[in-house]
């Protein structure tokens, strides 16, 4: 496929390896900020054959594992109700609740529809117009857009059976918490490439300048990732901290500003917790309050179910990037992709399913000798 | 989550006022939202594709010069190389050749 497999030359990426290994002088510590970059990494061994040049935390930008406990006993009771057809992308569907998840209220008869689009929950909404429709709009700013286009497509048509369930966060809150974190060893960061799609790089250039860090924006396959890694590793050795564009081929400064417009038109900045790490300030988007119409927290009445989270599960740790997937006591024994204690392990893009799927169960060879 | 696949557009038509498309992911098709690019865009384009939306237009141009960068740096390192190789066989052969 054109502008994918090409990303994927393993020739290219010897190149670039040799590149990283030959100008790092010593190993620096690198956080890639999307849960598609650790899949790509993780599943390449990108991490283990840079382990001389580069330690890479994995960062918290997997949405399916930082939206919070309570947010998923709520979409719980919502989809246990007989009169709601609850719709979600896939990937939410095995995150666990307090006491199950949504494929368990499936099998026991509850309506849970998969869907590709957010426009497609709109459209089950029409065709269904005796039943209330809930759409689970999760994501960082990359899936926004497609989320707000859905509430205002259901408002221009007049459907007022389709609400949604929103627990969207955003990306540069989160790596201020980081950087503020006294524990952070993060030296460059890797940028998430599809939420710069949608957002451009503005936002980024304070965090360059207050934190004196290389932000380099970055895409998503193998060659992406090395190149994206190699620009830090020159920046980093050469005393520079200042904001690259990796991913020419889709996100320009500004991003895109007729995504940015619909999203200020359907959402506000909220407070919002992150599973396994807490709330962060003005780190998530809800829906402003003329459209409570289309709230499902406000339409149903959910304010009262709140949930604690367990304590045996060390998932903020990992998300945060002071713990390794396999230095977790439950990794890969109580807790595996089959039957996951935390999100991490749910989702193809956390760091513990990762880990667990593509094998790499423990330190091994990313030791450093 | 964030996945964004690139796909070529091969039709673009109006929705009830919402302008959408077909998209072809190297042989599999699909209809997308296209209002995000809708401005800048026509058949034969390519698009990042997520959740159903194309969310940004790929720029082939820039494309092709990182990739072509990438390309001249890895041609570099065979030529390297093939001169590093050719240095050692002169070492273990010593001046003069191996005649």
């Amino acid at each position: 496929m054109r502008y994918l497999t090409e990303y994927r030359d393993p020739q290219l990426a010897r190149t670039l390896v040799d590149r990283i290994l030959e100008t790092a002088t010593r190993r620096w510590t690198l956080m890639e900020v999307c849960g598609g970059q650790t899949h790509t990494i993780v599943k390449q061994g990108i991490h283990e054959v840079l382990a001389d040049a580069v330690e890479m935390i994995h960062g918290p930008g997997c949405p399916v594992c930082v939206t919070p406990l309570e947010q998923i006993d709520r979409a719980l009771h919502l989809a246990e109700r007989p009169d709601v057809i609850f719709t979600s992308f896939g990937d939410m569907l095995r995150v666990p609740g307090s006491e199950c998840d949504l494929l368990h209220i499936k099998a026991r008869g509850g309506e849970v529809r998969v869907v590709y689009s957010p426009l497609d929950a709109v459209e089950i909404a029409r065709a269904n117009p005796d039943k209330e429709v809930v759409f689970f709009a999760v994501g960082f700013e990359t899936t926004a857009p497609a989320n707000a286009m859905a509430v205002w497509r259901a408002r221009e048509l007049g459907v007022t059976n389709f609400s949604v369930l929103v627990s969207h966060v955003t990306v540069p809150p989160a790596m201020v918490a980081i950087l503020e974190d006294p524990a952070c060893r993060v030296q460059a960061f890797l940028a998430a490439g599809h939420v710069c799609t949608i957002m451009g790089w503005d936002e980024y250039e304070p965090l360059v300048k207050r934190y004196r860090v290389p932000i380099i924006v970055t895409g998503f396959e193998p060659l992406d990732i090395l190149e994206g890694i190699w620009m830090s590793v020159k920046q980093l050795e050469e005393g520079r901290h200042e904001l690259e564009n990796q991913y020419v081929r889709a996100v320009r400064r500004g991003g895109n500003r007729p995504a940015q417009e619909l999203v200020g038109r359907v959402f506000r900045i909220v407070d919002r917790a992150w599973r396994g790490i807490g709330t962060i300030p003005g780190s998530g988007l809800g829906l402003r309050p003329e459209l409570a119409a289309f709230d499902a927290e406000v339409k149903f009445g959910l304010a009262s179910i709140r949930a604690e989270e367990p304590a045996e599960c060390r998932a903020g740790e990992v998300l945060r990037g002071q713990l390794k997937p396999y230095d977790c006591p439950a990794f890969g024994t109580l807790c595996t992709p089959e039957n996951p204690l935390g999100a991490p392990m749910v989702s193809s893009e956390g760091a513990c399913a990762a880990y667990y799927n593509f094998g790499r169960l423990h330190a091994g060879s990313e030791a450093v000798t | 989550m964030c996945l964004g696949i690139p796909a070529r557009i091969t039709e673009m038509r109006d929705d009830l006022g919402l302008a959408v498309g077909t998209v072809d992911f190297g042989g599999v098709r699909r209809e997308v939202c296209l209002a995000y690019v809708a401005d800048e865009v026509e058949v034969g384009d390519y698009v990042v594709v997520h959740v159903g939306f194309a969310i940004s237009k790929v720029d082939e141009a820039e494309a092709h010069r990182t990739f072509e960068i990438l390309r001249e740096m890895s041609e570099l390192d065979e030529l390297e190389w093939l001169a590093e190789v050719a240095d050692a066989a002169e070492r273990v052969a010593g001046p003069g050749g191996a005649s």
